[in-house]
């Protein structure tokens, strides 16, 4: 089977396609009109690349794009810029997440030249949760630009090639655009129109929150549909295993933005391994949302319990036999191994004592 | 997203209303008044703006510089009691439902983020109603309500402390000068 990846070096962008405003997997994919999975890495409190590459592995074909989350929760953690970097790298393709929360406009531009550099073809543009809700409640929240302006700037940064100040850029960003929407917030009746306008200033796909009331998301998407937007954007709904009834109770009062129904708490209350149902009720979601009309994919938030997203993506049956990209050995590399491996085994050819054996033979 | 809040460690003392913006402690009865009366209000501003339009001559013979300080006292006065105005210099009012952005603890101009709380209440401020359910409610009863619908540019912070009033009224006097001369031109 096909792969989009670099045929010199997976860490490179793709080729360039006519209207695609990328060169990443994850738009070619949602313009080739396949049902897409992106998942969400847990960022490390730490300064090892290895634990990055580890996290991103458990994902490795079974995911088209990997979320490089913004310091989630307002709680510190390993940057999306740095984990981008590292992601890149190895041939990844993650979708970088920009809080609006934390940094200004001079920044977040920076931010964006810097990572469209180093190869990171989608950006997905957030608000962000208030300081209060992490570690550091008394840090300054900045909220200089919020996601539809930030949106909107890039937007500009990419397709007119100029800051926010009208300066020009030599090369502009080629980056996919995202945004989050949140069906399951008041007030309601005004969350499609929000998507209007994220859509309006930039969003080419956008991830949902997690999907728990199927009803309530069914409203929403036939709200949007008729309002034309599944058209001009990808919509991925949000999914995701609960590791417990008091888990699922917690977070529904402690995280802001999440709703979860009764009926969901009741059913894991009333299962005999909580944790096993919990992510069949996340497959039973992916079930239900594949064939809502104007849902493009799925996005896996199984925040702690990654090792699970390749059962769930595969019990779902969402991918329907595609493989995404996987980590692939290249030739040199295989070349380059075998000889390591006989450095190990101590096989090494001592060019001086090869010369001393040679000469105490002649004599 | 979903990740754990923890508790601010306890010190000696925790004054009540601790909040990261500084917005707590506040009783929010006028504010929802005028989103009720959002209405009665953009009918109000209209006739006002004319006013200060047909006083363009004033101004400009006071000298727009001078005029500001007077004029930014009372709007931060009025619009401080009806709004809780916090003079960001530019104003959206009209395209809020009267319910003013600038008090929402994000500063959000477009639109309600993902956090608002089942009961309509702020994600940061659990007492405060959240500013753009208001604003939703209250642009469903103006006129010219779907502005709501527009994409906010992002806030000139340098405008900060200075006067809407006086910055519309010159802008549109401008404006109106423009199509004058253009007609004047044309004909």
């Amino acid at each position: 089977m096909m792969h989009d990846t670099h045929p010199h070096d997976p860490g490179l962008p793709l080729e360039p396609l006519p209207g695609h405003s990328s060169r990443g997997r994850l738009e070619r994919i949602l313009r080739r009109g396949e049902f897409a999975v992106t998942a969400e890495l847990n960022p490390p409190d730490s300064a090892n690349p290895e634990d990055v590459y580890e996290r991103a592995a458990i994902f490795e074909g079974w995911v088209d794009g990997i979320n490089a989350v913004d310091a989630s929760g307002a709680n510190c953690h390993m940057s999306s810029v740095g984990i981008c970097a590292l992601l890149t790298r190895m041939g990844y393709a993650p979708i970088m997440q920009i809080s609006a929360r934390d940094r200004n406009r001079i920044a977040i531009q920076g931010d964006v030249l810097g990572a469209s550099a180093m190869g990171v073809q989608n950006i997905l543009c957030l608000t962000g949760d208030g300081v209060q809700a992490g570690d550091q409640p008394g840090a300054k929240p900045v909220f200089d630009l919020d996601c539809m302006s930030m949106l909107e700037t890039i937007r500009t940064m990419r397709d007119e090639a100029k800051f926010l100040s009208g300066r020009k850029l030599t090369t502009p960003p080629a980056v996919f655009l995202g945004a989050a929407i949140n069906p399951f917030a008041p007030p309601y009746d005004f969350r499609p129109y929000r998507l209007a306008k994220k859509v309006a200033a930039g969003a080419q796909f956008v991830q949902s929150q997690y999907v728990f009331d199927i009803p309530m998301f069914k409203e929403y998407m036939k709200k949007v549909v008729d309002l034309g937007l599944a058209e001009k954007c990808f919509i991925l709904a949000g999914v995701g295993p609960m590791a417990s009834a008091k888990t699922a109770k917690w977070i529904r009062t402690n995280v802001p933005g999440i709703h979860i129904p009764d009926a969901i708490i009741k059913r894991l209350e009333g299962a005999e391994n909580q944790k096993r149902e919990g992510k069949q009720i996340c497959i039973d979601m992916i079930n239900e949302v594949k064939e809502i009309e104007g849902v493009s994919g799925i996005h896996v938030m199984a925040y702690r319990q990654e090792e699970y997203v390749a059962e769930i993506v595969h019990e779902s049956g969402v991918l329907k036999g595609r493989q995404p990209w996987k980590r692939e050995v290249s030739r040199s590399e295989a070349i380059a191994a075998a000889h390591a491996a006989d450095v190990h085994e101590g096989q090494l050819q001592n060019p001086q004592e090869m010369a001393k054996a040679a000469a105490s033979n002649n004599s | 997203m979903a990740e754990a809040a923890k508790k601010p460690t306890g010190t000696a003392y925790q004054p009540s209303g601790v909040s990261p913006s500084r917005r707590a402690g506040r009783s929010y009865t006028i504010r929802l008044w005028s989103v009720r009366h959002s209405r009665f209000l953009e009918v109000l501003y209209n006739l006002f703006a004319d006013l200060f339009l047909k006083l363009h001559p004033f101004w400009k013979a006071v000298g727009y510089g001078r005029a500001e300080k007077p004029v930014k006292f009372i709007e931060r006065n009025v619009k401080g009691l009806l709004f809780d105005c916090r003079m960001c210099g530019q104003c959206a009012l009209s395209s809020t439902g009267m319910s003013c952005p600038m008090n929402c603890p994000k500063q959000l101009r477009n639109g309600p983020c993902g956090g608002v709380r089942a009961n309509g209440n702020c994600e940061v401020e659990p007492d405060m109603p959240c500013v753009w359910v208001q604003a939703w409610k209250g642009s469903r009863n103006m006129e010219k309500g779907d502005a709501i619908l527009n994409v906010q540019k992002p806030v000139d912070q340098s405008l900060r402390e200075t006067s809407a009033w006086l910055r519309v009224t010159a802008q549109a006097a401008k404006a109106r000068e423009a199509q004058s001369q253009e007609k004047g031109a044309a004909k």
